[in-house]
């Protein structure tokens, strides 16, 4: 394994995504996620990549579409705002099937809302980022470390399924260092796909990348056609870690931030005798219910731990199939909750602490 | 039989859906022309827009990328970051490239970035019915200044080309229009030009060309011919507003 | 030592994130699992930083540091904030040359260090943030004293190698006030 080094989160993901073959980055700066901005801007005229500033997160995500339609690894990064101001060209690049890779460092909401660390873009990230029907990969790492391993392979499979990926980080984890190690660079042939439309050379038939469709019958039949490969995904590609999730009573669920907190909490109950456990979802669209449902024949309760008012928790309703009462500990407009309050919310729900 | 004219190789041999005599249909072979007279078409990728344009990716032969409503210049700017080798060019219309698009088109522009904007200023949306674009002229009537345009609440409109003229990325900024032939040839040269530019890496170049909507103007094409004379020639003259020429931007 | 939440504070400026920094990287050098996490935002321009740094034998959950057992304190607002959330038991370090308030606590170890004054008397202006890293480093041990200078060396970028020296003279100073 390659020497761990201490990065801040934007750092490394910008790095990690260097080393998957991106060479394309368009952005605009936005507080928490500045950094990978300014990390490419540093790397990429080094490498021959292409760092561009757009003039704003419209113009940005629209330049990833044309470079993402003229076939290349590309990326733009954010913090929420700019999502919803990107979520026009957010729907244009899945209603035109062109893979991308997108990053939103999330910060408190609604409005210009603030800029510490939020969870509050997941129903955005994973139901309605934009008009119609589709979706995106969602990747939620906990960990600096995790943020260099999903970026690989975010490319990749919006590549495979070409669809848009998106990895939901926050404040915390973008600011945050901690020891990382760096894939090896890969090289990726930018030629590959067929599809794009980057000059037919004479050789084929023209290349068209398009999201319009007038007649409704023609544009049902692609959306279903788009809703098959989204059931093969939800089949194929759900990830959760599970952490002492067996024998537990009660199964705390949270991603990225909140995650972290809970596994501490979930430490401090279990040496109180309380069976709790965690399972922490690493793809949140298709979000793993699988994993939820396979621990809800002996879990009493679930416990959703997110750093929103509870966006997540109807999810795992369903994921449970509604059979056990699903609670809700958040905290929202920046502030990351506390190990001591999870661990108060665990022993509340299981009526005290049992010696 | 002698072969006068041909289809140029880069226009689709397909129907187009334009209405009669608009102006589209004129401008879309010109652009062909060029691209078949430069030899690129296998390199070049076009930008639709969002408009009555919209469908010209199922008329040109190149690549073809369709881009949100005024967007045209940020994909085009994408794809040739990407792809530097390609031609790139956008086709887009006065609400796109003028009203939601502006703030695109300004920074492409002052990038001086390396593409083509082919730009048909016809005073009106058309794909939606007729209403005020931020080319309309003042006094004029569409479906959403049913009184003229009084400018005093819908504001003046923009000259385009005489605007942009004045940054330092574009290489070449020209008005043109396609109302008889002597008009259809210059116009025909400025757009060739811009590619060439292109292909020299001078710079970002426009080709307004002042364009008819006889549906939307509510009038018969001939007259559309006149009253485009007649009232948007005064409004928006002829002519080059910027050309680098040899020089580099 | 098991695990050491520490918690660094006082103005933009003062080295607040590059001291967590060293820590940071000499705990790694230890072989622990650590964090670091700033404080971001407006409040970083002109007015307060903060930094939390956690090392642990085992996986970091929250690396914010709401309870510290060492707290930093190298301004007055820093101190009057975070004085009241150390740990029972917890050691506060107050550069006593900018902050002459006292620490109202008994249930803490408390270090006064004349920082500030003792970096610029040895022609360390600017590096009272080291000098509290070497008392801090002699008071809780976290790391070895090989891994701690590993760490400075790490924290420096190749170009700035000419600052290792003098950081290094001014935590010798730390180590031994």
């Amino acid at each position: 394994m390659a020497e761990r080094v201490l990065m801040k989160g934007n750092e490394a993901i910008a790095e990690a995504a260097i080393a998957a073959g991106c060479r394309h980055f368009f952005g605009y700066p936005i507080t928490p996620q500045t950094e990978v901005a300014a990390y490419m801007s540093k790397r990429m005229p080094k490498i021959g990549g292409v760092y561009l500033q757009g003039e704003s997160e419209v113009a940005s995500i629209n330049m990833v579409l044309g470079a993402g339609a003229a076939g290349a690894r590309v990326m733009t990064s954010t913090s929420s705002p700019g999502i919803s101001l990107m979520s026009e060209g957010i729907s244009y690049i899945a209603g035109s099937d062109v893979p991308c890779l997108i990053i939103n460092v999330q910060r408190g909401g609604p409005g210009l809302g603030g800029i510490q660390p939020s969870q509050a873009d997941y129903c955005q990230a994973t139901k309605a980022t934009g008009h119609g029907d589709f979706h995106m990969l969602v990747f939620a790492p906990s960990t600096v470390q995790e943020m260099v391993d999903l970026v690989a392979g975010a490319f990749d499979l919006g590549d495979k399924y070409r669809m848009p990926a998106m990895v939901l980080s926050d404040g915390m984890l973008g600011q945050m260092m901690e020891p990382v190690a760096l894939p090896e660079p890969k090289e990726v042939d930018n030629d590959s796909k067929p599809w794009a439309a980057c000059g037919h050379q004479n050789k084929r038939e023209h290349n068209v990348i398009n999201s319009l469709y007038i007649n409704p019958q023609e544009l049902e039949d692609l959306v279903r056609e788009r809703y098959k490969k989204y059931e093969k995904i939800k089949e194929t590609e759900q990830r959760a870690e599970e952490y002492l999730a067996d024998d537990a009573d009660i199964i705390i669920v949270a991603f990225g931030a909140s995650s972290r907190v809970s596994r501490s909490a979930v430490d401090k109950a279990r040496k109180e005798g309380i069976k709790v456990g965690l399972i922490r979802p690493i793809t949140l669209w298709p979000f793993p219910e699988k994993a939820i449902w396979k621990h809800a024949g002996h879990a009493k309760a679930f416990l959703s731990v997110e750093m929103n008012m509870g966006q997540m928790v109807d999810d795992i309703r369903l994921a449970c199939r509604c059979t056990r009462p699903v609670e809700f500990y958040g905290r929202t407009g920046g502030i990351i909750p506390t190990p001591k309050e999870v661990y108060d919310e665990i022993v509340r729900l299981n009526g005290g602490v049992q010696r | 039989m002698t072969v006068k004219g041909e289809r140029p190789h880069a226009l689709l041999d397909v129907p187009l859906h334009y209405c009669p005599g608009c102006t589209h249909g004129i401008v879309h072979r010109l652009v062909a022309e060029a691209i078949d007279e430069l030899g690129v078409e296998g390199k070049t990728v076009g930008v639709a827009s969002v408009g009555c344009s919209v469908f010209t990716y199922n008329y040109f032969g190149c690549d073809m990328v369709q881009a949100p409503h005024g967007r045209a210049p940020a994909v085009a700017t994408g794809i040739k970051r990407a792809r530097p080798e390609n031609v790139v060019f956008t086709y887009q219309g006065d609400g796109d490239l003028a009203a939601i698009g502006m703030g695109e088109t300004v920074h492409a522009a002052a990038r001086g970035e390396n593409i083509v904007a082919i730009f048909i200023n016809n005073a009106i949306y058309g794909m939606t019915g007729g209403q005020m674009a931020p080319t309309t002229l003042p006094g004029q009537v569409t479906q959403t200044t049913p009184y003229g345009r009084d400018v005093k609440t819908a504001g003046n409109p923009i000259r385009v080309c005489e605007m942009l003229s004045s940054l330092d990325g574009v290489a070449l900024a020209q008005r043109v229009t396609v109302d008889c032939v002597k008009n259809v040839k210059a116009a025909k040269r400025a757009i060739k030009k811009a590619f060439e530019y292109q292909m020299a890496g001078k710079g970002y170049c426009i080709v307004e060309v002042v364009s008819t909507c006889p549906t939307n103007w509510g009038m018969a094409p001939k007259d559309a011919i006149q009253w485009l004379r007649d009232n948007m020639l005064p409004y928006y003259p002829l002519g080059v507003y910027k050309d680098i020429g040899e020089g580099e931007q | 030592m098991t695990d050491l939440n520490i918690l660094l504070a006082g103005f933009g400026g003062q080295g607040i994130l590059f001291t967590g920094k060293v820590i940071a990287y000499a705990g790694m050098m230890e072989g622990k699992e650590v964090s670091w996490l700033p404080s971001y935002g407006p409040e970083m321009r002109g007015g307060t930083a903060n930094c939390s740094v956690c090392l642990s034998d085992a996986t970091i959950g929250s690396p914010l540091v709401t309870t510290p057992d060492v707290l930093v304190a190298m301004n007055l607002p820093s101190l009057e904030k975070f004085e009241k959330d150390v740990v029972p038991g917890g050691l506060i370090i107050v550069d006593s040359s900018i902050i002459t308030k006292k620490v109202s606590r008994d249930d803490v170890k408390v270090v006064y260090l004349d920082a500030s004054n003792i970096a610029e008397a040895n022609g360390f202006k600017g590096a009272a943030n080291m000098v509290i890293l070497g008392r801090m480093f002699r008071e809780t041990g976290f790391c070895s004293a090989e891994n701690l200078d590993k760490g400075l060396q790490k924290s420096i970028p190749p170009k700035k190698a000419a600052l290792i020296d003098s950081n290094r003279k001014a935590i010798s100073l730390g180590m031994e006030s």
